[in-house]
């Protein structure tokens, strides 16, 4: 060991991206034949025409379901909760579910041509009415988005304890919060786009997308195209950002693969952000109703939870429409202790954009609900807020929740006690009394949470997914001149990954990490793998590449005893070399050269490797604090100061962790005060661009503080707990309790979010009236 | 329409339909692939690139307006033997990228601040620099990066 975990080593991947030479889909799609989507304009109809422009250029094609008999439609499983396979066609027949869903695609020899040419296609839908949002979706009598889900509802779980009623009917005090999440887009600077190039040499196809799994892309397209597999290339080459997006089949790929194929050539499809802020994949558009028992002590005694989540027009693949609702559903206690829980979720079709997971998932909605839920609480029992928090967190360890997990040793409390430490909360009460004289109004938010990352298959297959994604597998080997190649199954865009497995690899084989080759992102050159999401790789790919490096590290052992003259037990192998017992050396350039070229000298001796790593899954935790000033003349809210207490185990890179927390919480300050996909009555999006949908640049997103607790895991080999995702959990609810407490003494209390200005001005107007009402 | 201009120091001609715009022609006349384009409708500034010394979102102009320009991209910052810049080095030192898709247009953004007659303050730095989107980093690292460039070069106010 050598201890390049738990260094800050510049990243491998960074020179080529600083220079501008690394390539991205588009980079590599210039010359393809260009492909633009005819999408419909409403969102519901039935098609009554739909034909080419009347006059084609030589070249251009223009593409429909009646070319693709041969498809099969895009329908993901799930074996439980009542779940209503709902099923997406590549390019629809007969119908339209949303505004922005692709209907026919038009190939010219230019994306500009390809335009122009689809202004002139001829396409007429009948419109009828849309379900837009929950309450629409869930009228009785309201249209169905599909046949086959009743009341319109695709996946319903439900769940009521023993001792639920028993609990409230004992309480000291029943507290109560319903809300609503405004809908969000994950938003990856880069676009998805893909193109398609056919080999004619060897018929297959490769497929370069903007992806983050790759292999379930290429099983998904070959599913739907009933193609051999074997035939399909699936390569994410550099990804600007996804965030889960980009993890679905959406059906433009099938559609690119189909052309390549037919059509013998390259297809190229760079989607504009319109399309991306339209009709790739939505999150979060959720309401929720909590109900709560507290004993007089504040401890919780009961939790209900009433979830609704708009999942949108379709089902998302593979992950299905499950995910949100039922995430809410099995994860709502979060770090607490709650000893009865009931809870109801149900997904809702309606003809919008079809929701993905985005960094998350629902925990952002969660941790609001029950984070300002405490905040009530306290209020309601007239109880300081952290000690509230204090009381109820889980302390002890392993705990299994209401749902069946393990939650794994973990520093809840200890990281709220860490965080109200640095928040000074007394110190901050003095400056916001201060300023409340000066008409300034401050307000400070806490969010506790937990993270569960790194799960493998145990975790899907609970969730009774058709296709249960969660291992990994790392081939690795040493080249005859000594570097060692680790192929993974796990597709990096953006995070690092390649250099924080090149020091978990280096540290375990005594080598350098610039002496570790990492290669990802290929169907043909690497492992079947589920790619990177769920805050996993660094867990599960990190986890496998730990453990093929220490096969790979045996079998060096073993040669270099045969060549040292000693057993392997005495070789040690550090700074590049194979120690003997008696500090005989062999540099391991030399030992692979023996092993590869000279096999006969260790009986037919390779130094290739492979290993696989399934874990059941850990939890991250952090605390949050937010102080912010709110005006309450704009409804604008400034963040003063974040403070974040983080505990995800064994940091492999401290600068790569901060930077997935600071970025989560960029988003989440996004979710809490700034983006939200809007909607007009009859289905038409109406935040196309990024004028409309405001993402917040370096003048809203404040300096984080951070700070770290490294409670090892024992859940995961390498001691790692994943956290890709918690710093967009933990910001909205933080924001929020800190506005509210901002606004506390109009008894304003936010209950929607994106807290936006025009909000914040409503809830304000409306409190302020009501305080002039008071007799 | 033929046009014709410098990029990186270097003369270009380029045959571009009038409607073409300067980041297309870039990317795809000139091969100048690392001016990314993330929304081309001026939000996120990804296609920024230095035009007669001045940044602008080359996805809002079109390739023939740049007739006689001296343009400057990202693939004209480091050496020519691949070596990075001052302020190349400093965005990799303070974890200023992580996908680093945004990043050109960050680049060539702060290449402006840095070459301004005037030091850069922390002010004038985050405001400059909220011109464009990044939605990896939280931004942190990226300001970080700059400022940690302009003391290296002696460009920083105070």
């Amino acid at each position: 060991m050598t201890g390049w975990v738990g260094r800050s080593l510049p990243r491998i991947e960074d020179p080529a991206l600083l220079r501008g030479e690394a390539a991205f889909t588009a980079d590599l799609a210039i010359g393809a034949r260009a492909v633009r989507f005819l999408r419909s304009p409403v969102a519901a109809g039935r098609i009554a025409a739909l034909r080419p422009p009347p006059d084609m250029p030589p070249g251009a094609l223009f593409v429909t379901a009646a070319d693709l008999p041969e498809a099969g439609p895009i329908r993901p499983m799930l074996h439980r909760f009542d779940y209503r396979a709902v099923e997406q066609p590549v390019l629809p027949r007969e119908r339209v579910h949303f505004a922005g869903q692709p209907v026919a695609a038009l190939v010219a020899p230019t994306a500009e041509m390809a335009e122009d040419l689809l202004d002139e296609a001829v396409f007429e839908v009948e419109a009828e009415e849309a379900v837009v949002d929950l309450d629409a979706a869930l009228r009785p009598g309201a249209p169905l988005v599909h046949a086959v889900a009743p009341g319109n509802v695709a996946v319903e779980g439900a769940l009521r304890q023993p001792g639920v009623e028993a609990a409230f009917a004992q309480a000291h005090r029943v507290v109560e919060f319903a809300f609503r999440s405004g809908r969000q887009n994950a938003t990856p600077m880069e676009t998805r786009g893909g193109l398609a190039a056919f080999d004619r040499a060897t018929g297959r196809v490769r497929l370069t997308a903007s992806c983050q799994m790759p292999h379930a892309l290429r099983s998904g397209i070959a599913e739907v195209l009933g193609m051999p597999e074997a035939d399909l290339q699936v390569v994410a080459p550099h990804v600007g950002g996804g965030f889960g997006q980009k993890m679905a089949l959406f059906p433009e790929y099938p559609v690119l693969v189909w052309l390549a194929r037919r059509h013998r050539g390259s297809f190229a499809w760079i989607e504009d952000r319109n399309e991306n802020l339209t009709a790739s994949a939505h999150s979060r558009d959720q309401r929720h109703a909590l109900r709560a028992a507290f004993d007089a002590e504040g401890r919780l005694l009961a939790l209900e939870a009433e979830i609704l989540a708009n999942v949108g027009a379709f089902s998302t693949w593979p992950v299905t429409c499950g995910v949100e609702p039922l995430m809410a559903f099995a994860e709502y206690p979060g770090p607490y202790k709650v000893p009865a829980y009931a809870a109801r979720a149900r997904g809702v079709l309606t003809n919008t954009c079809t929701m993905a997971p985005y960094r998350g998932v629902s925990r952002p909605v969660i941790t609001f609900g029950i984070e300002r839920l405490m905040d009530r609480a306290a209020a309601a029992l007239g109880m300081d807020r952290i000690a509230i928090r204090r009381r109820n967190l889980v302390d002890s360890f392993p705990y299994r929740t209401a749902t069946g997990m393990t939650l794994d040793e973990a520093s809840y409390v200890e990281a709220l006690d860490a965080a109200a430490a640095l928040a000074d909360i007394p110190g901050f009460r003095a400056r916001q009394q201060a300023a409340r004289a000066d008409g300034r109004l401050l307000g400070l938010g806490v969010s506790v949470f937990n993270e569960r990352t790194g799960y493998g298959t145990p975790a899907f297959a609970a969730r009774g997914m058709g296709i249960v994604p969660g291992y990994e597998v790392v081939d690795i080997a040493m080249t005859p001149t000594g570097e060692v190649e680790a192929r993974i199954g796990a597709s990096p865009h953006g995070q690092g990954l390649a250099t924080a497995l090149s020091q978990i690899i280096a540290d375990r084989l005594g080598m350098q990490p610039g002496q570790v080759r990492i290669v990802a992102g290929d169907t043909d050159r690497t492992p079947y793998g589920w790619g990177t999401f769920a805050s996993r790789s660094a867990v599960i790919g990190g986890g496998a590449c730990q453990l093929a490096a220490d096969r790979l590290a045996e079998r060096l052992r073993a040669a270099a005893a045969k060549v040292l003259q000693t057993t392997p037990a005495q070789v040690t192998l550090r700074d590049g070399q194979a120690f003997g017992a008696n500090d005989a050396s062999l540099p391991l350039a030399e030992l692979a050269r023996l092993a590869h070229w000279r096999s006969d000298l260790f009986e037919g001796f390779s130094l290739a490797e492979t290993a696989a790593y399934d874990p059941g899954g850990t939890f991250s935790n952090a605390c949050h604090v937010a102080e912010v000033e709110v005006d309450p003349e704009t409804g604008g809210v400034r963040i003063l100061r974040y403070l974040v207490v983080e505990d995800a185990g064994r940091i492999i890179n401290p600068m790569i962790a901060d930077g997935q927390v600071r970025g989560g919480i960029a988003q989440g300050i996004a979710n809490a005060l700034f983006e939200e996909v809007v909607y007009a009555a009859d289905g038409t999006c109406l935040t196309g661009t990024l004028a409309d949908y405001v993402v917040p640049s370096c003048a809203e997103v404040p300096e984080i503080e951070l700070h770290h607790m490294e409670t090892i895991s024992p859940a995961t080999v390498t001691g790692a707990k994943g956290l890709g995702e918690g710093g967009a959990i933990g910001a909205p609810a933080a924001i929020c309790n800190a506005v509210s407490d901002a606004l506390a003494h109009l008894g304003v209390d936010v209950a929607e979010f994106p807290a936006t200005p025009p909000r914040i001005r409503a809830l304000v107007r409306a409190a302020e009236a009501s305080i002039e009402a008071r007799p | 329409m033929k046009v014709a201009f410098t990029v990186n120091g270097a003369p270009r001609e380029a045959e571009v339909e009038p409607r073409r715009t300067l980041a297309d022609m870039l990317r795809e006349e000139c091969g100048l692939t690392g001016t990314h384009l993330g929304c081309e409708h001026g939000v996120c500034g990804a296609c920024t690139v230095l035009l007669d010394g001045a940044p602008v979102r080359a996805c809002l102009m079109f390739g023939v307006q740049a007739e006689g320009a001296a343009i400057r991209t990202v693939e004209g910052l480091a050496a020519p033997d691949g070596t990075l810049n001052a302020l190349q080095r400093a965005f990799q030192a303070h974890h200023g990228l992580q996908c680093g898709f945004c990043t050109p247009g960050f680049l060539m953004l702060a290449t402006w601040l840095l070459e301004r007659p005037d030091k850069l303050d922390e002010d004038t730095m985050r405001h400059v620099l909220s011109s464009n989107i990044c939605r990896c980093t939280g931004y942190q690292g990226i300001l970080a990066s700059v400022r940690a460039a302009a003391q290296e070069l002696g460009r920083w106010a105070g």
